[in-house]
C-alpha cells in the first residue's frame, strides 16, 4: 500500500548533523497521547448513566480497543517498517483521532454502537500503529542506548494516563458545571463526555501530527560519534545479523519471548486491574475497611507513578547488565515480591504499598525492555513488525489476567467483603506464571544463521535493504 | 581562503536549531509535568 510522497520513508532521511535528540519527544509526542487508554475509568460512570447501560456494556469499549491494538499492532507492523515513522504516526493519528470524533458523535446522538466503531475499533487500530510507529527509529537512531530510546517512548504511553485523567476531569467540569470531581459521588453529564471526546481528540490531533512532521530516519550507514559496533557485537546474545519478521516468527527465540511477555504482563495486571479494592480488601476488619476510598485512589496514583518510571528506569538499565538478566530481575524478584504480598502483605500497609509498586515497577519494564530484546535477538531490520507481532501476548494477557483474579476471587466471596486471604490463591496462581516466564527467558538463546537475511555485500547489486532470505 | 568545494556524493550537512529541540522537549514535558504533579497529589493521600 503505497503513501503520499510527503509520509514516504525517503523524504525524511535526516542530512548528517541532525540532532538525534529530537527523536524522542517525536515519539512521546505519540505516546502521550495515546496512552489516554489507561484513562477510561473517569468517564466511565458517566457513560454508564448516559447510555443507561451496564458496566459490562461500556467495559466493552476498552477491550475492543486492547484487542485491536493487538491485531493491528502484528497486521500492519510490516507496513509500519516499511513506510516509516511518519506515515505510520500520520496514520495512527488519524485513526485515534477519528475514533474520538466518532465516539462524541455516538455519545451526543445516544447511540453506543458509534462508540465500540469509533473508540473501539478506529481509535484501537489508532492505539496499535502508533504504539509501534516509533520503536525501529528509535533503536536505530540510539543503537548505543536502545532500552534508553525505548524505555523513553513507551514510558510516554504510561505517562498519558497520568495527563489524561485529571485533564479530562478538569474539561467535564468545564462542560458541566454540575460535576464537582472533588465531591465523591457527582457523575458528568453524557454532554460533557462528548465535549470532553471532541476536545481530547483536537488535542491530540496537534500533539501527533507535530511527532509526525519532526520524526527522521537516521541515513543508512549513520552512527553516533564515537560508538563502535563491534563493541555490541562483542556482548552476547545480541546479533549484528538481520531476521525478518516472517522468519521471526518460526523461531523459538520468538515464542520464548512472547511467553515472557505474557507472563509478566498477566501478573502485573493481576494488581493493576484490581488496585482499588484490592488495598481496601487487604486492610479490612469487618464490614469496613482501615483504608479509605480516597486513600485507595491515591494507592492507583502511586502504582501509575511506578508503572511508568519502570519504563525508563528498568529499561535504561537493560543496556548495562542486559536484556536477559533484566528479564531475569522482573520474574525472579517479580516470584518473591508476589510472594511477600500473599504472606505478609496485610500486616502493614508499607509493606503491601512496597510490594506492589515493585511489582508494577517490573511490570512496566518488561513493556519498555522488550522492543531492545528483539533487536538484541533479530536485529534491526524489522524490528517494528517483529515487535508488532509479540504484542499479540499483550492482547492475550489483557483477556487472561483479569479472567484469574475475577474468577478466584468470585469463588471466594462477594465484593465489598473480601479480605486478604481470598486474594492469595490468585497471587499464587501469578507466582507460578512468573516462574512459567522465568523459565521461557532462560531458555532463550542467540537465533539460529539459518534465519539470518543475506547481507547486501553477498548479492551482486547493492540494495537499500537486506533482501529477503530463501528461508520462509 | 577558498571553501573546499564538496567530494562527489557526499551529502550537504545539517544544523538542528537548538530552539526547536527544546520546543518539542518542553511540549512534551510540560503536560508531562502537570500529570505528575496530579498524580503525585493524589497518592500523597497515601501517606496523609
Amino acid at each position: 500500500m503505497a503513501v503520499p510522497a510527503f509520509l514516504a520513508r525517503d523524504r525524511i532521511v535526516a542530512k548528517p548533523g541532525f540532532n538525534r535528540w529530537l527523536i524522542p519527544p517525536a515519539a512521546l509526542a505519540v505516546h502521550l497521547c495515546i496512552g489516554q487508554a489507561y484513562a477510561t475509568s473517569v468517564y466511565k460512570t458517566a457513560l454508564v448513566e448516559h447510555f443507561d447501560a451496564s458496566l459490562t456494556a461500556i467495559g466493552i469499549i476498552f477491550s475492543i480497543a486492547i484487542v485491536m491494538l493487538g491485531l493491528s499492532a502484528a497486521v500492519f507492523g510490516t507496513w509500519v517498517d516499511k513506510n516509516g515513522p511518519r506515515a505510520a504516526m500520520f496514520t495512527s493519528a488519524v485513526f485515534w483521532v477519528s475514533g474520538f470524533l466518532v465516539g462524541s458523535l455516538g455519545i451526543y446522538t445516544n447511540q453506543l454502537w458509534l462508540l465500540y466503531l469509533g473508540y473501539g475499533f478506529l481509535g484501537g487500530i489508532g492505539l496499535g500503529i502508533g504504539y509501534i510507529s516509533p520503536v525501529s527509529t528509535l533503536i536505530k537512531w540510539f543503537p548505543d542506548r536502545p532500552g534508553l530510546a525505548t524505555g523513553m517512548a513507551i514510558m510516554g504511553f504510561g505517562g498519558g494516563a497520568l495527563i489524561a485523567s485529571p485533564l479530562s476531569r478538569q474539561l467535564m467540569n468545564w462542560y458541566d458545571p454540575n460535576y464537582d470531581p472533588a465531591v465523591a459521588g457527582t457523575v458528568p453529564s453524557g454532554n460533557a463526555v462528548a465535549g470532553l471526546f471532541l476536545t481530547l481528540g483536537l488535542i491530540y490531533l496537534v500533539f501527533m501530527m507535530f511527532g509526525a512532521f519532526i520524526v527522521r530516519v537516521p541515513a543508512a550507514n549513520w552512527r553516533p560519534d564515537g560508538f563502535d559496533p563491534s563493541t555490541v557485537k562483542a556482548k552476547s546474545l545480541v546479533t549484528t545479523e538481520n531476521v525478518s519478521a516472517n522468519n521471526a516468527i518460526r523461531t523459538p527465540q520468538f515464542w520464548l519471548l512472547w511467553t515472557v511477555l505474557f507472563c509478566n504482563v498477566t501478573a502485573g495486571i493481576g494488581i493493576l486491574e484490581q488496585a482499588a479494592p484490592m488495598i481496601q480488601d487487604f486492610f479490612r476488619e469487618g464490614d469496613t475497611s482501615t483504608v479509605l476510598a480516597a486513600t485507595a485512589a491515591g494507592f492507583v496514583g502511586l502504582l501509575s507513578l511506578f508503572n511508568m518510571a519502570g519504563r525508563i528506569v528498568w529499561s535504561s538499565t537493560s543496556d548495562y547488565i542486559g536484556r536477559k538478566p533484566i528479564y531475569m530481575v522482573y520474574l525472579g524478584v517479580g516470584m518473591v515480591f508476589y510472594v511477600l504480598l500473599a504472606t505478609v502483605g496485610s500486616t502493614a500497609t508499607w509493606i503491601f504499598v512496597l510490594c506492589a509498586a515493585v511489582i508494577l515497577s517490573f511490570y512496566g519494564g518488561g513493556f519498555a525492555t522488550v522492543p531492545a530484546y528483539l533487536r538484541d535477538l533479530f536485529g534491526t531490520y524489522q524490528v517494528g513488525a517483529i515487535h508488532g507481532r509479540l504484542l499479540t501476548a499483550w492482547a492475550a494477557a489483557g483477556i487472561v489476567g483479569p479472567l484469574i483474579v475475577n474468577g478466584v476471587l468470585d469463588l471466594q466471596g462477594t465484593p465489598g467483603q473480601l479480605v486478604a486471604g481470598d486474594y492469595r490463591p490468585a497471587l499464587f496462581i501469578m507466582v507460578g506464571l512468573l516462574a512459567v516466564g522465568f523459565v521461557a527467558n532462560l531458555l532463550i538463546k542467540p537465533v539460529a544463521e539459518k534465519w539470518w537475511e543475506p547481507k547486501p555485500t553477498d548479492v551482486p547489486t547493492a540494495a537499500a535493504e537486506p533482501e529477503r532470505s530463501n528461508v520462509r | 581562503m577558498s571553501t573546499p568545494a564538496p567530494r562527489t556524493g557526499e551529502q550537504p550537512t545539517t544544523h538542528t536549531p537548538v530552539g526547536l529541540v527544546a520546543f518539542a522537549w518542553a511540549l512534551v514535558g510540560v503536560p508531562l509535568a502537570y500529570g505528575l504533579y496530579n498524580t503525585i497529589k493524589a497518592a500523597s493521600a497515601l501517606f496523609g
